[in-house]
């Protein structure tokens, strides 16, 4: 039992976070149907770049929550103008192509980025500085350390505060508005252009906090930590439904329990052994695994392909698969 | 091809083939003297030519965005390293295993067709990006618990191919001329590579090109024109995954030894660029595409490194690094401005430009 | 029809000019000047490792050239052809192919097994010995080709060693094997295993990650609830500190032990505090129990001290300067059987090659992480293990 509740904060944890990037990814779809392929390397970008920082500042003796703080401020106005740089350079000029032209040079953003912060931050895995003591609470025989709790409000403020933004001010209706029908809201004079970059913007603001997070979770940065990262939180959204913002959040929680639970539970559930099926590796206490850990990454793969096959339109969103 | 106006003078158009021909016969020779390491890098390019041309079919000519294609070059390599190494103590000709590995192939492609169907185009990248992955995964990790693929370990003394006692591997003197293994293989993969082009220019013209065509412009027009678009479709990821396939079974055999990390996401990404900066749906462009991207690695080192040496005293940026930047930058800029790529194809390029405007 | 012959006729004409232009600049090579070839990825994550192997053969040539070596009467000048395969399969093939073409009498690398391996039957279709220094994968020596060579141990000779030391001196009980689904990280998980379930220990069935994996606790929760007295990773350290870092976290008390993919100074940064106490093996001797006279030229020469395998790489080079030498030639076909029967006594030891062309008797290094830095504890040669201090004083 332990065990289980343990999987489940784990899955929490890494969902929230999950679930903070599949922002980024359903706001853009949401408003202009543009899978932001690159979104995952601004991820990275922001991890990066509140690493730089934290690091600068470690000898200066400033309170270690501080120095987090304060790197997460640089990261993510930084990754805000990249965001920007991205909608503006890459995908603006696109936008009345064929669907697939912005895809494909999404493609090309996310290697640009990739390797320009390759030459920054060089090839090699950074540690994130462990300036945070990190403590393990454990509840009913499962662990919980301060930062996971530090993340899971963290993620729910975000959510929050997104979800206040978007159905409670008037930035929030331009871009339900623009969402809904880009021609008509223009003609209410709603400025498109500018609640795209915004949305951007935002997305990319999510992206920059939820990259901190990940680096003082795991402890670690690398220049390719967006890819996976960004394919699971598409996964996510997709799984949400994706332009819907809860559905999001829904999605990356989800997946991330999924992941946590699969991991931990397919290897016992698919012991031909345990089936009682008498097999010669089985004697003497056995094991005839056929799935084990090793297909951890398929699981959100699978997600993926399962929800766009069946069930298009995601948990609960509205139905988008077929859409022209 | 519009190069020279041939109407009326069809010896131009023989005289022009036997022109390409001869320069593709004599060739490697001409390579083989700068070292047969070039001949190795033209076999690989060649290759890649492969791999280009049947992404074409899928990309270019039906429109489907396939971001996991080496995943049927994956199938394709260890169907022949699995019939043709000691992993099952298995040895079949390889004139045997190359159509057995493209229909397997073919049929992973039909698998990943099916359930996809009614997905639009990016969001059908993004399951086929997954799908190569999955493939990938499972070649990892089926080494247990019954040892399939040998995971990660890969599969070591694959056989190469052989004719009776013509064997490809081997340097030999046929007709008092001196081949080495580098040279036999170019010409069997130019053979391979010269009949994929020849079934893809057959298949444009034909009334399943101009369906694929019809399906890309509009799909619901195309099935309200009759047109079955299902098996359409279908027959597009077959055809696509069939010439992945047979790529896939060259390379196990020329290299002798595969691991999963040979079909990594990047090397889909590649081909996908390849087919995009040559030309979506144009053949010739696409050769053009295969044959700019493979070499280009290979200019970088030769030109890259000393450069840098010389300016700065040291390696500041690897050439591998600005490759990657290259190819990024390459997606970027064609799309922006050059959306049909460096030799767009006739349609492709009236339906791009009609929507930019 | 005239046309055609003039077309062809110029195409060969241009077809061999450019032929002709080429060859003159490869095929250099004048009277007694002998190329040693020398593979390992120069640009790539693991650039540094592949530098450090290039130092290492290249202070064996010039030492060699210092010394004036004759072979058959004649002076003679070695130069290193250093190449770049990245790490990347396809691309040793063609840098393997690049040096016969160069005409090189013997290599030293890959670094990569994986690289290694597909390159090994185009040297061996030359004729071309090659010595690998850090190429640990048992296949490479198993195809059977009696060019190929290595200096360093196999993961199967270090697997049963971390193994062997874990059994004795911490006496586990129930033992859990992780690896990264990597051809390295399985490969030393799997002899990690058969040792273990040879001395008659419990071992849980193998959860595996992937070199990316970041998140390990689904599989350390898992493991947690199965008690294990000591966990094995096979991996490299990118992913190995994360995982020792999180199973401390889910307050797992097992011994962490890892093979030399982890067995970095990087993990302290990487796992913090709860690196301290991990175990791990490294393929040879601790570089800094190298020869004192090659670890004092490499820092002389390349102003850094020699990282990882460059004492192996250096070993080699000279191996084979020193089999022309007694062959009196440097012609592959005349040296090859005296390199196979050399006994030679290097900066990592002596070498001698078994019939497969593997290191007789490779010694391989248990270190722990004692007060942040990895301190050697034990040397085992040849099944029998030894302590570091009683190692030390054997060898001077």
């Amino acid at each position: 039992m332990d065990t289980f509740l343990q999987q489940m904060v784990n899955g929490l944890t890494a969902g929230s976070v999950y679930a903070v990037v599949a922002l980024g990814y359903t706001m853009v779809y949401g408003i202009i149907q543009l899978i932001n392929f690159a979104h995952g390397e601004v991820v990275m970008i922001g991890a990066m770049v509140a690493f730089s920082v934290i690091n600068l500042l470690v000898p200066s003796g400033l309170p270690p929550l501080a120095i987090v703080l304060i790197g997460a401020g640089c990261a993510v106005p930084i990754c805000m103008l990249v965001g920007y740089g991205m909608e503006r350079l890459a995908y603006r000029p696109l936008r009345h192509a064929p669907r697939l032209a912005p895809l494909i040079t999404a493609i090309g953003v996310s290697i640009i980025l990739q390797h320009i912060a390759l030459m920054i931050w060089s090839r090699n895995i950074l540690a994130f500085p462990q300036i945070i003591p990190s403590r393990s609470y454990f509840i009913g025989g499962a662990a919980i350390t301060t930062i996971q709790i530090a993340i899971l409000a963290i993620c729910f403020m975000l959510m929050a505060s997104l979800a206040i933004l978007v159905y409670r001010t008037p930035l929030g209706t331009a871009m339900r508005a623009t969402a809904q029908n880009p021609q008509v809201a223009g003609l209410m004079g709603i400025d498109i252009n500018r609640v795209i970059a915004v949305t951007f913007i935002l997305g990319a603001g999510l992206g920059a906090v939820a990259g901190v997070l990940f680096g003082t979770y795991y402890g670690i940065a690398q220049y390719t930590m967006g890819s996976v990262l960004g394919l699971k939180a598409f996964s996510a959204a997709v799984l949400g439904g994706i332009g819907n913002i809860p559905g999001a959040m829904l999605g990356g929680v989800l997946l991330g329990v999924v992941e946590a639970l699969g991991a931990g539970y397919i290897g016992d559930f698919t012991d031909v052994c345990a089936w009682g099926v008498p097999l010669a590796a089985c004697e003497g206490g056995g094991t005839f695994i056929l799935f084990g850990s090793n297909y951890q990454d398929v699981f959100a793969f699978l997600v993926l392909i399962l929800v766009l096959v069946f069930r298009p339109q995601g948990l609960l969103g509205e139905r988008v698969g077929d859409r022209a | 091809m519009r190069f020279f106006d041939t109407r009326g003078k069809p010896w131009l158009v023989w005289l022009g083939f036997a022109l390409v021909g001869l320069a593709l016969a004599l060739l490697p020779f001409a390579l083989a003297q700068a070292g047969t390491t070039w001949v190795r890098i033209m076999n690989y390019t060649i290759l890649y030519v492969m791999l280009a041309l049947g992404l074409n079919i899928v990309v270019g000519f039906a429109g489907l965005l396939d971001l996991g294609y080496i995943a049927f070059y994956a199938v394709g390599a260890y169907a022949y390293a699995l019939l043709a190494s000691p992993q099952f103590g298995l040895h079949l000709p390889f004139w045997l295993i190359l159509p057995i590995g493209a229909a397997v192939a073919a049929l992973f492609g039909v698998l990943l067709g099916a359930p996809t169907l009614k997905l639009r185009g990016d969001y059908l990248a993004i399951v086929t990006l997954g799908f190569g992955e999955i493939i990938r995964i499972f070649l990892n990790n089926m080494s247990r618990p019954v040892n399939i693929t040998n995971g990660p370990q890969g599969i070591t003394r694959i056989d190469p191919f052989s004719f009776g006692t013509f064997n490809f591997a081997r340097p030999d003197t046929v007709l008092g001329i001196d081949v080495s293994g580098p040279i036999k293989y170019y010409y069997l993969l130019l053979l391979v590579a010269l009949a994929i082009i020849v079934v893809n220019l057959r298949l444009q013209n034909s009334r399943i090109g101009r369906a694929w065509e019809a399906i890309r412009e509009d799909e619901i027009a195309a099935r309200a024109m009759g047109i079955d678009t299902r098996n359409l479709k279908l027959l597009a990821f077959a055809m696509g995954a069939s010439f992945g396939g047979v790529a896939g079974g060259m390379f196990s055999a020329i290299q002798g030894f595969i691991s999963p990390e040979s079909f990594v996401l990047v090397e889909s990404i590649m081909v996908v660029s390849m087919v995009v900066l040559g030309g979506m749906g144009n053949i010739w462009g696409v050769i053009l595409g295969a044959l700019l991207l493979s070499f280009v690695p290979e200019i970088l080192r030769w030109t890259v490194t000393p450069v840098q040496e010389a300016l700065f005293g040291r390696m500041m940026v690897e050439p591998e690094v600005i490759r990657m930047l290259l190819f990024g930058l390459a997606l970027v800029l064609v799309m922006l401005f050059r959306p049909a790529g460096l030799l767009p194809s006739a349609v492709r390029k009236r339906e791009l430009e009609e929507h930019v405007a | 029809m005239k046309n055609i012959q003039i077309g062809i006729s110029a195409i060969a004409a241009a077809i061999a000019l450019i032929g002709c232009g080429q060859q003159s600049s490869s095929g250099g090579g004048a009277g007694a000047e002998v190329k040693i070839g020398h593979v390992g990825p120069l640009t790539g994550g693991i650039a540094h490792l592949g530098k450090d192997n290039e130092n290492g053969a290249r202070l064996a040539v010039e030492e060699a050239n210092a010394a004036k070596i004759k072979i058959d009467g004649k002076d003679v000048k070695f130069t290193l052809v250093a190449e770049d395969d990245q790490a990347d399969p396809k691309v040793g093939t063609t840098v393997a192919q690049k040096l016969v073409d160069a005409k090189v009498v013997g290599v030293v690398g890959h670094l990569n097994s994986g690289t290694s391996i597909p390159a090994s039957p185009i040297y061996n279709q030359a004729g071309i010995p090659v010595i690998s220094g850090s190429a640990t994968n048992p296949k490479l020596t198993e195809q059977g080709f009696k060019t190929q060579f290595r200096v360093v141990g196999r993961d199967d000779q270090q697997g049963p060693a971390i193994a062997s030391y874990l059994a004795t001196n911490n006496k586990p009980s129930t033992v859990a094997v992780i690896d990264d689904a990597t051809a390295y990280g399985e490969g030393i998980a799997n002899e990690v295993e058969k040792t273990l379930k040879a001395a008659k220990i419990n071992v849980l069935p193998r959860e595996k990650g992937t070199d990316k994996t970041t998140d390990w606790k689904a599989i350390l929760t898992k493991l947690r609830g199965r008690n294990p007295d000591a966990v094995f990773y096979g991996g490299m350290d990118a992913t190995g500190g994360p995982l020792l870092k999180q199973g401390r976290e889910l307050g797992i008390k097992a011994v962490f032990s890892f093979g030399d993919g982890a067995c970095t100074d990087k993990m302290k940064e990487l796992a913090g505090d709860a690196a301290e106490g991990l175990l791990c093996s490294q393929a040879g001797i601790p570089v800094e129990a190298a020869d004192k006279k090659f670890l004092d030229a490499y820092k002389k020469k390349f102003n850094a001290d020699p990282i990882l395998y460059s004492p192996f790489t250096y070993d080699a080079a000279n191996m084979l300067i020193q089999a022309m030498q007694k062959a009196n030639s440097s012609d592959p076909k005349k040296y090859l059987p005296v390199l196979q029967k050399l006994d030679f006594k290097g900066a990592t030891g002596k070498i001698a090659f078994d019939d497969k062309g593997d290191r007789k008797d490779a010694e391989m290094t248990i270190f722990t992480m004692k007060g942040g830095k990895l301190t050697p504890v034990a040397v085992i040669q040849g099944g029998k293990t030894q302590t570091y201090d009683e190692f030390v004083k054997a060898a001077k």
